[in-house]
């Protein structure tokens, strides 16, 4: 009887679920790959984010000036429109420039790598670390676990910019103690997000099967539970990384992220905000715009790979 | 003619799916006079629950109704607009659901629940609705009801629930319900209870019933009329006691012999081989003709209805 | 209820003694304050009569353990800059914060609420797609460069509304507040939309999830068969059910906006004390830092209290006690 589907009852809209037909079996991998094209939006936002992501990399090979070679800038050039040209008529400033006669085009393609870099690694970091403890904790489980989860939940239950505003009064500028202070920001949630999973995962059978086959318990952790957590670490890793950028950016806008040596965006921003009253709206706007397509592009394809990765996690 | 509540001719409901078109409901014809109660008995995914949303107007895109015809007194029902609709649920027709846990909404006293019940359909002050309320309440065996009725869902057992929401549906005092399995989720006793004293309501105010389930035992005593369902058709029906008796689908004798209390002790029970077939790709020719011990050649061949002097209507090519 | 309450009260003030600890142990080892206080010809004898007045030369514990008992007398010291009692300092600051805090709040409520439900209801057209758009933008968007573009457009281009200050305040209740005069409508305006996009869109996201989640409930049906109108059953039946979570989340967020009030008010120079704390960890004036955290932190954990409380009588089913 195997030409003889099982049915689910037809009742309100179960009979859309999958599986009621046979589905030709393709990877998950290719399967989620169209799922995830079948949203243009969501696809848009993948190539301009590649797009983002090429142009930050290669940023010292196309950027028109290298911004923080003080040869290259000159003071007369301070404050172009955009679409400006040098005295000499050699160059010209496609975003304009800014006070001290920097092409805003090549700084915000610096800005973007340091932007970009900052948010990326602070959050693998992150990643790694909250994975490690949330796996930890569920591993040994008892006080460790619960006094673990206790500090979990009462850093989660402030906000965001709170923590990192303290970490940051504390420790001063740089770049490395503004990774620090994300790291120190995301890593709860990871290790809440892993640790729930882990929970859930356990008392699912193949766990059992694994015990029975008398795998140790680490083996079972990071061999099975946690490549089951795998789609939920990638959605909201995303999401994440989009949410660092934009907190580093407000940071340093604060003045108390980045110095003033390596600017982000967000430091980018903050300079030419005193200058945006008198009408320079460039220096601050086109920093902007970068910034926020760079988080839109991210939150797009982080709120597609929700979508496709979890029926994945329900099933 | 006039003692003919409502009449429902080759219905069809489809649910447009990504998958395909499943045929929840295709092509059933069935007439329920007044004050009378009839069972319709299926599997899951047989179609007859969503025989029971169509009749209210509630079937969810993607399904629709396809096609056929719904006369209610007399009336085409299918195609009125969406305020004809409204007025016509719960005043002239009250469904019951399966779950008791759900329907209710959790969040609202009870006496909101009721009283806007009243209120969709009447202008009553809110006094005389809670009055009439609290009635129905003890109507059907709710201690102590003007109290209760001032309680959240919550507070409630399974049975108790369900019963309020049985009162519900008697507000507006309907000319039909339509339970849609209200007692599987319940205690047996529980159920007994929730039985008979349906039986008694619709004795005293004259109302017809449509009771919706997969158990053949509950239809014995209580309906006069059943209906048997295999993948969205009608494929036997008839007086209750005559089809349980005697059967003539293979389908209805298999459901028959699958009920414990039916067997002889120490007799194995008996199974029908295999599933209800996916409503998207119904085999051609009869539907139940894999499962079949009569099934050959000629049920390749979708077979009529044949339907005999005292009203007992079966679709099959090997009547038993 | 009573139990829960001492219970929360004790956790709370075991918390507050915690982030007391951390703040001053953190704020400790930032820099030196002397150094911006004093002037850099100072002499050295100047330079310890300084630092012993602010009682700097004291071990750790000791200036932990002084600032503790003063802490709870309600003295966390004087700003080394105004030289003015820190926690004087901040209360003062703390209407106009919550002022902007509560408008933003509304917004987000009266705002994002209906335009989330709408969403969910007409998931499938142009204007629900629109909105949801809106949202991820919302979401997107830094806050910062967003009252910055606000500058711009509304008081720099178009010049309808100030750019910065509070306006015309007039005291309620002994507390000077914006909202009740035009011209401090007119200043509130700006800021307190750009606090509450965050939120709007937050509320957009919930209330659309929860009314998709609820029409597929079988009690919507079972209200539907009673023959109510769809006024009724999305306006009560399905409202009700989605504000107990949408309120909570947002009643948890309303601490956020405090925290985040710390940008707006810088943006758009709003008194508040967001504003004082970047002051002064611009010029690490300690006492001002550790008095706005313990404050802050102080109405986090109040509001959580509050939220569990509210969320407790919106919600039939939930009792305190069980709960937690």
């Amino acid at each position: 009887m195997a030409d003889i589907n099982e049915v689910k009852q037809p009742d309100f809209n179960s009979v859309q679920g999958d599986g009621v037909l046979p589905v030709k079996e393709e990877s998950l991998l290719v399967q989620s790959l169209k799922e995830y094209f079948e949203s243009k939006t969501a696809a848009i936002g993948l190539i301009i984010l590649t797009v983002m992501i090429v142009v930050a990399l290669l940023a010292p090979y196309i950027s028109p000036q290298n911004p923080y070679d003080l040869m290259s800038i000159d003071i007369m050039d301070s404050k172009l429109e955009p679409g400006s040209k040098t005295m000499d008529e050699s160059t010209t400033f496609v975003l304009g420039t800014d006070s001290q006669g920097r092409d805003m085009l090549s700084s915000i393609l610096y800005g973007l790598r340091i932007s970009l870099g900052v948010g990326v690694l602070s959050t693998v970091i992150a990643l790694i670390i909250g994975s490690i403890i949330g796996l930890w904790a569920s591993f040994i489980g008892g006080r460790t676990d619960s006094f673990i989860m206790r500090v979990v939940d009462l850093q989660l239950s402030f906000p965001a910019i709170l923590v990192a505003l303290i970490l940051l009064a504390v420790l001063g500028k740089g770049i490395d103690k503004i990774i620090l202070s994300l790291v120190i920001v995301q890593w709860a949630y990871y290790a809440r997000a892993i640790r729930s999973n882990v929970l859930v995962e356990r008392r699912k059978e193949y766990v059992e099967a694994a015990k029975c086959l008398g795998l140790p318990q680490r083996r079972i952790m990071f061999g099975h539970v946690l490549p089951n957590c795998t789609p939920e670490l990638i959605v909201i890793s995303t999401v994440k990384v989009a949410g660092a950028i934009a907190l580093e950016a407000t940071l340093s806008f604060l003045g108390l992220g980045m110095p003033i040596t390596e600017p982000s965006l967000g430091l980018l921003i903050a300079n030419g905000y005193k200058y945006m009253q008198s009408g320079y709206y460039w220096i601050s706007f086109y920093p902007g715009v970068a910034l926020l397509i760079l988080i839109v592009s991210i939150n797009l394809v982080g709120d597609r790979l929700r979508d496709v990765l979890n029926p994945r996690l329900k099933k | 003619m006039s003692n003919e509540l409502l009449d429902i001719k080759k219905l069809e409901t489809f649910f447009y799916t990504r998958a395909g078109i499943a045929k929840a409901v295709n092509g059933i014809s069935l007439s329920v006079d007044k004050g009378e109660i009839v069972g319709i008995v299926g599997e899951s995914g047989s179609g007859k629950s969503v025989t029971g949303f169509s009749i209210m107007g509630l079937v969810d895109p993607p399904g629709e109704i396809a096609g056929g015809s719904i006369k209610f007194k007399g009336e085409e029902i299918i195609g009125q607009t969406e305020e004809e609709w409204r007025s016509f649920r719960g005043a002239k027709v009250s469904m019951i659901f399966q779950d008791p846990m759900m329907t209710l909404n959790p969040v609202l006293r009870i006496d909101t629940q009721m009283i806007e019940a009243i209120r969709a359909h009447e202008k009553v002050s809110k006094k005389e609705a809670r009055r009439r309320c609290v009635e129905t309440l003890a109507m059907v065996g709710i201690p102590s009801p003007a109290e209760r009725i001032k309680s959240y869902p919550h507070q409630f057992s399974g049975g108790m629930r369900q019963r309020v929401a049985i009162a519900i549906g008697l507000l507006n005092k309907p000319d039909l319900i339509i339970a849609d399995e209200p007692t599987t989720a319940l205690d047996v006793t529980i159920q007994g209870q929730i039985l008979s004293e349906m039986q008694t309501l619709c004795r005293k105010t004259g109302m017809a019933l449509i009771w919706i389930t997969h158990d053949l035992t509950v239809i014995a005593g209580l309906a006069h009329k059943v209906a048997v369902m295999y993948a969205g058709k009608i494929i036997e029906s008839g007086n209750v006691q005559e089809v349980l008796d005697e059967p003539l689908h293979p389908y209805t004798h298999g459901l028959i012999g699958s009920v414990p209390s039916r067997n002889k002790r120490g007799q194995p029970l008996y199974q029908i081989p295999g599933m209800t077939p996916s409503l998207i790709n119904i085999p051609e020719g009869c539907s139940f003709r894999m499962r079949c011990p009569h099934a050959d050649e000629i049920c390749m061949k979708e077979p009529d209805e044949t339907i005999s002097d005292n009203g007992r209507m079966v679709r099959c090519h090997h009547p038993l | 209820m009573l139990a829960f309450l001492i219970r929360r009260i004790s956790q709370s003030v075991m918390v507050l003694l915690v982030m007391s600890v951390l703040v001053f142990v953190g704020v400790f080892y930032i820099g030196n304050p002397i150094d911006i206080l004093i002037a850099p010809d100072a002499t050295p004898a100047e330079y310890a009569r300084a630092v012993k007045e602010l009682g700097l030369d004291k071990p750790m514990l000791d200036q932990y353990w002084i600032f503790l008992k003063d802490a709870v007398h309600g003295d966390l010291g004087n700003s080394f800059v105004y030289n003015e009692p820190a926690l004087k300092l901040i209360l003062q600051r703390m209407p106009a914060t919550m002022e902007l805090a509560v408008t933003a709040m509304l917004m987000a409520v009266f705002i994002g609420i209906p335009l989330g439900m709408l969403a969910g209801i007409k998931h499938d057209t142009m204007l629900g797609r629109s909105i949801m758009r809106f949202s991820i933008l919302g979401f997107s968007l830094p806050t910062f460069w967003v009252g910055l573009m606000f500058i711009i457009l509304f008081s720099v281009q178009l010049g309808w509304l100030p750019s910065g200050g509070r306006g015309t305040t007039v005291e309620l209740l002994g507390v000077p507040v914006s909202f009740l005069t035009w011209d401090g409508i007119q200043h509130l305006i700006l800021p307190a939309m750009n606090l509450a996009l965050f939120k709007t869109s937050l509320a957009i996201r919930l209330s659309r999830a929860g009314v998709q989640e609820n029409l597929q409930m079988d009690y919507v049906k079972f209200a539907k068969a009673k023959g109510l109108s769809n006024t009724r059953i999305i306006g009560l039946h399905v409202m009700k059910n989605i504000m107990i979570p949408v309120i909570t989340v947002l009643g948890m967020e309303f601490g956020g906006l405090i925290a985040f009030a710390v940008v707006t008010e810088t943006i758009f120079s709003w008194p508040g004390m967001g504003k004082l704390v970047i002051d002064s960890i611009g010029v690490l004036d300690r006492p001002v830092i550790v008095a706005y955290l313990l404050i802050t932190v102080t109405m986090f954990i109040i509001i959580n209290l509050l939220v569990d409380i509210i969320y407790s009588i919106l919600d039939p089913r939930v009792r305190l006690g069980d709960h937690n």
